[in-house]
């Protein structure tokens, strides 16, 4: 297919590329974070939800299997927005491989300056996060989720998530810093998404970047009272 | 030698369409075996090179710019005059012809005019269909708005920038066809010299800006599209490197130059404000609808405008032209801005200016609509000088703007040397003795887009297979002196800059051959020219080489030959013992002060050949007949 | 006023500059940046030294000829400003100043401060204009275009193409220039025959030049003199996506780069 290997070949393609896996990741984020709020529940509202994730699409999709299909979404849409990215700063870095002897922005904001290495600083922390809530592999005292007797699973997503902050005040301030780090780049990365995808246009600016100022600043906000909340002992 | 301007016959509404109608044509084959040489990408260099390129012809388009986009009628604000008569207030061919045949004081040609005229309507067709963003009504129609005093609303424009817009629309169709192959675009390339090949013009001797490379070109014909020569001046509200030595060099090659001394001084520029001012930025002639021009009534009134009470200021435009007031013809409010200014009565920390004054309007009006109309300008007027014009009166003082004169063509817009075309501002053909508001972009694409094409074509016709290599001997000969005269500027090593010698020559033309001239102050002139020539020659300094980039040099050969065109342009001066459209010389006036013809003795183009270094040179006439306008006086009181 | 200039000093053929101090004394505020320049030139001439080579021409910001960064910001400090329209005085007694050429690999230096920006040429030619030759137009008013869309097309159509964008474009990407070009076309009624061949044409010819990518800095707008709006990026990216993933063009798409 010439023509969609010609899109692909332009970085206007590539940055539509970017922009709609990012779009999906912020989807992710939005849910992740909306999910997470359920530890104010407390441990058993919180454990179900973990557990009831795998029962998503029910009874089309097998158990776990809706699941399944979510992170090969995630998967796929973190590979695209990792590899145009990098694709359009080569290009980027190839276009500009003379650097000014004194150099300063005329109005670029924090965000987007640190888009390149707040995406490289996100990219480790999901790969610790996964690492330490999910696989429980750098986790101090992580439980594994158990098959009770009758088939039912039980989820320790509560008590891991407690044991992993309580205590570990240095464990909390990463994952603060890495949800900061979240908040501007989809400040930036919503807005910018729009404009990508020739969205954002003179009427509808204003709109996606107070969209872009709101998701951020929610999903933000969440995040960080995740492990305040533990350790100021509201979860415990 | 007698000059034929080959003005059809028969009555004036029909002469260009039987000339048409009867001029040769090149076989479509056949076109893309002739090489057009065209210098220049203006609103006439960029509409002919385009549309030659449509036609099928092999063109190659140089430009000194590093792009053809940069041209200078890119700086036009006002717009472009046609008798579109979208207004229904009773314009038409004859009138638009009419007013340039009167506001040039009877100085033109009827038939080249009325061609003009014609061909406006046209312009405005083909430059809407090019995408140029034109200002519209409500209704998506075309606006248009009232322009120099002229009594209907003929003037098409896009905000202040319809020579932008208009030059953009050249330039895409230039880039069109330099795409398609047919236009090869050479840019940052100037033309030193031509190649005259047995009585016909047929190469050009040019220099890459940026490698200092000289290179020769040969081609069937060679067009001029140069622009005026108001640098001559040093302060112009021209481009810096807008200069003459394309057709100076023409008419050393044996083209006449005609009607050298016809510039025109635009009232309304920002003035100097010190001696390192390397050029003026003109204000749009419209500020004048609203603005009131005023000086102190007595001479070294130092005091601020706002301390100066009404009863000791001079509206002296108001004054001297009662019915006009400060609405009177360029030509008129420059002269008496000099007048006040030679009477120590000007403004500013110069005290060369006057005020244009708009507290009165605001008063009257209110700041909000002084804002609508002239919000732009008075930001341009304010980042240049610091100045608030809403708080104090602007000052402005009249800057040399545009030349009527140029090299003579004949109704084919050929020159007298065959085989060379000259096209726009370049040429001197059809404003007379003074310039409409508007009328400028009008004559530059009239020419490129519509007259050229068709008499390009009539000259080649007849002209296939003359094939000729840049090998021929005449090539290395004009070669050769472009080379050495490029040496000499560099094995000078005086003590003198460019900049120092154009600014002195700048001055004691602004001085001698300005706003009003006089036989005296033209025969002072006519000697310290060719002193200051000869310093140039034995002190000048250029640092650096000629193989790379080096302004210095480039300005010194520009230079160089505005010094035998300021000769030229006050001999001319001092021959045309009359005053007629922006020629003043104060022995003719009316007792008004304004300018007197002396139509029985210099009802004519003077045409002036080249003979020689050290040769004077010899000035021709081609009459003008008016058979169809009535020669009347201007007044304005 | 007293400034100290560090201007970069490139000659011809070389690969690589620097910067060279040089005083400025007694500089008048009331003049231009490039009569501030003009004036260090005429002393290295007397001082038989080259002088600094730039850009310039019209010298009242229509011609885009000039521009310089001046303390890592194209044109200088003053907004909606070229370089030939910033005065003296928005600068301080006693002021150090840096001054660099453009700096992108679409621009390549020439000398001194002087760059080469044939590039914007070449987008232009690949599709930037309407395919009206002389002689095929109708009559002006038998196409009625909307007040609102002629001042919109206006306000794209004002780029003088210096290339500031494209020098303090962290990318060096060249996208408001060429959306500006699109726009103005693109939104007039004459403009929409060639309208999706004419964005694809001049989109791979940008990214053959050589410019980045755009990550939506904005740095391009603040710096424009004419203020042109980086909204119409994103009006770019639309016509480009929808061209190419929505319209079947057939062989209008390969005649787009081709004889027009």
């Amino acid at each position: 297919m010439a023509e969609s290997r010609s899109v692909l070949s332009s970085s206007l393609g590539k940055k539509a590329v970017m922009a709609v896996s990012g779009l999906i990741l912020v989807g992710f984020v939005l849910a992740h974070m909306a999910g997470n709020l359920k530890m104010y529940l407390g441990r058993e509202a919180f454990n179900h939800y973990a557990a009831g994730l795998r029962e998503l699409g029910q009874p089309f999709f097998p158990h776990g299997g809706l699941l399944w299909v979510a992170r090969g979404v995630l998967l796929a849409a973190v590979v695209a927005h990792i590899g145009s990215a990098w694709l359009l700063t080569r290009q980027a870095q190839r276009a500009r491989a003379t650097r000014y002897q004194r150099h300063a922005y005329a109005q670029a904001d924090y965000a987007v300056r640190t888009m390149r290495w707040g995406g490289v600083i996100l990219l480790l922390f999901v790969v610790y996060h996964l690492l330490h809530l999910t696989l429980g592999v750098v986790h101090p005292s992580f439980t594994h989720p158990e098959t009770l007797p009758g088939g039912t699973e039980a989820y320790h997503a509560y008590e891991n998530l407690v044991a992993g902050f309580a205590g570990h005040p240095l464990v909390a301030l990463a994952y603060m810093a890495a949800n900061l780090a979240l908040g501007f780049h989809l400040y930036h990365g919503i807005w910018s998404a729009g404009r990508s995808l020739g969205l954002g246009t003179a009427s509808s600016d204003a709109l996606w970047r107070r969209a872009a100022l709101l998701v951020a600043f929610v999903v933000t906000a969440g995040n960080l009272s995740f492990p305040i909340a533990v350790l100021c002992g509201v979860v415990k | 030698m007698i000059l034929d301007a080959k003005i059809p016959s028969g009555p004036l509404a029909e002469k260009w369409d039987n000339h048409k109608a009867h001029l040769k044509l090149v076989n479509p084959a056949n076109k893309r075996k002739f090489q057009i040489l065209m210098v220049g990408t203006g609103l006439a260099g960029g509409s002919a090179a385009a549309s030659l390129g449509e036609m099928g012809y092999n063109v190659t388009c140089f430009c000194y710019q590093d792009s053809p986009r940069r041209a200078h009628s890119i700086a036009a604000q006002g717009g472009i005059n046609a008798a579109k008569n979208y207004q229904n207030d009773g314009d038409s061919v004859f009138r638009l012809f009419y007013d340039t045949v009167k506001g040039g004081d009877f100085r033109a040609r009827e038939a080249n005019v009325y061609r003009l005229a014609q061909l406006s309507v046209s312009i405005i067709d083909q430059a809407v269909a090019a995408g140029v963003p034109f200002a519209r009504e409500y209704g998506g129609y075309l606006a248009n708005r009232s322009f120099g005093g002229a009594q209907v609303s003929r003037t098409f424009y896009a905000r202040g920038q319809t020579g932008q817009q208009l030059l953009l629309g050249c330039y895409q169709a230039l880039s069109r066809q330099v795409e398609r192959g047919t236009v090869k675009m050479v840019p940052k390339t100037e033309v030193l010299d031509l190649v005259v090949v047995d009585g016909t013009v047929r190469g050009l001797i040019t220099r890459d800006l940026r490698t200092g490379e000289i290179r020769r070109h040969v081609g069937d014909a060679v067009v001029l599209a140069t622009g005026g020569y108001s640098n001559v001046f040093y302060l112009s509200t021209n481009a810096k490197g807008c200069n003459a030595t394309a057709i100076w060099r023409a008419y050393r090659r044996g083209a006449h130059f005609a009607n050298p001394c016809f510039t025109q001084i635009h009232p309304t520029a920002i003035p100097a404000s010190g001696d390192y001012q390397s050029k003026l930025t003109l204000m749009s002639e419209s500020l004048r609808n609203d603005g009131r021009i005023w000086v102190p009534a007595k001479q070294g009134d130092h005091r601020r405008p706002g301390e100066i009470p009404e009863a000791e200021r001079d509206y002296y435009l108001e004054r001297r032209y009662p019915s006009f007031g400060n609405l009177v013809p360029r030509d008129v409010a420059s002269r008496a801005a000099k007048q006040v200014v030679d009477e120590g009565r000007g403004v500013g920390p110069t005290g060369v200016g006057v005020y244009l004054d708009f507290s009165d309007a605001i008063g009257r009006l209110g700041r909000d609509t002084i804002e609508d109309r002239y919000g732009n300008l008075f930001e341009m007027y304010e980042r240049i000088t610091g100045e608030d014009p809403y708080q104090v009166p602007m000052r402005i003082y009249p800057a040399p703007h545009y030349t009527m004169g140029g090299l003579w063509v004949d109704y084919n817009l050929m020159s007298t040397l065959p085989g060379l075309f000259v096209i726009g501002e370049a040429n001197f053909s059809d404003h007379g003795a003074n310039r409409l508001g508007a009328s400028a972009l009008m004559q530059g694409l009239a020419d490129g887009y519509f007259v050229l094409p068709y008499t390009l074509g009539h000259y080649l016709a007849p002209r296939m297979g003359q094939k000729l290599s840049t090998d021929h001997p005449a090539f290395a000969a004009v070669e050769e002196e472009v080379r050495e005269r490029q040496a000499k500027f560099l094995a000078t090593r005086g003590s003198r800059t460019v900049d120092s010698f154009h600014r002195e020559l700048g001055k004691l033309m602004w001085d001698e051959c300005g706003m009003a001239r006089t036989a005296e102050g033209l025969g002072r002139a006519l000697e310290r020219i060719p002193q200051l020539a000869e310093e140039f020659w034995r002190d000048v300094r250029v640092v650096g080489d000629g193989e790379s980039v080096n302004q210095s040099l480039e300005k010194a050969g520009r230079v160089a030959d505005f010094f035998g065109l300021a000769e030229l342009m006050c001999r001319d001066a001092l021959a045309r013992d009359e005053s007629c459209g922006c020629h003043l010389r104060l022995e003719h006036q009316t007792p008004e002060g304004e300018a007197l013809r002396r139509d029985d003795r210099f009802r004519h183009v003077a045409a002036w050949s080249y003979h020689g270094e050290g040769e004077p040179p010899v000035r021709h006439r081609e009459e003008l007949v008016f058979e169809n306008v009535e020669l009347t006086q201007r007044s304005y009181k | 006023m007293n400034l100290t200039l560090y201007i970069w000093r490139q000659a011809r053929g070389e690969a690589e500059g620097r910067l060279v101090r040089y005083d400025a004394p007694d500089i008048n505020p009331d003049m231009s940046f490039l009569e501030m320049l003009d004036v260090v030139n005429e002393r290295l001439i007397h001082q038989g030294e080259r002088p600094i080579e730039f850009e310039h021409d019209c010298r009242e910001g229509i011609c885009g000829s000039c521009g310089v960064v001046v303390d890592g910001i194209a044109h200088g400090p003053l907004p909606a400003t070229a370089t030939c329209q910033l005065h003296m005085r928005h600068f301080k007694d006693g002021d150090s100043l840096t001054i660099e050429p453009w700096r992108a690999k679409g621009f390549p230096v020439v000398q001194d401060l002087v760059v080469d920006r044939g590039a914007f040429d070449r987008i232009i030619q690949a599709g930037g204009f309407i395919s009206a030759s002389t002689g095929n137009a109708p009559e002006a008013n038998s196409l009625p275009v909307g007040k609102d869309v002629a001042e919109l097309a206006m306000d794209a159509a004002e780029c003088i193409g210096c290339g500031a964008c494209v020098a303090q474009c962290p990318n060096g990407a060249a996208h408001l220039f060429t959306a500006a070009k699109l726009a103005h076309l693109g939104l007039l009624p004459q403009g929409q025959p060639e309208r999706y061949q004419r964005v694809v044409a001049m989109v791979e010819r940008m990214e053959q030049e050589g410019f980045g990518s755009c990550s939506n800095f904005r740095e391009c707008e603040a710096v424009c003199p004419k203020q042109v709006s980086s909204h119409w990026i994103s009006r770019m990216n639309r016509d480009y996506l929808k061209a190419q993933l929505f319209l079947d063009r057939g062989p209008e798409k390969k005649r787009a780069s081709g004889p027009g």
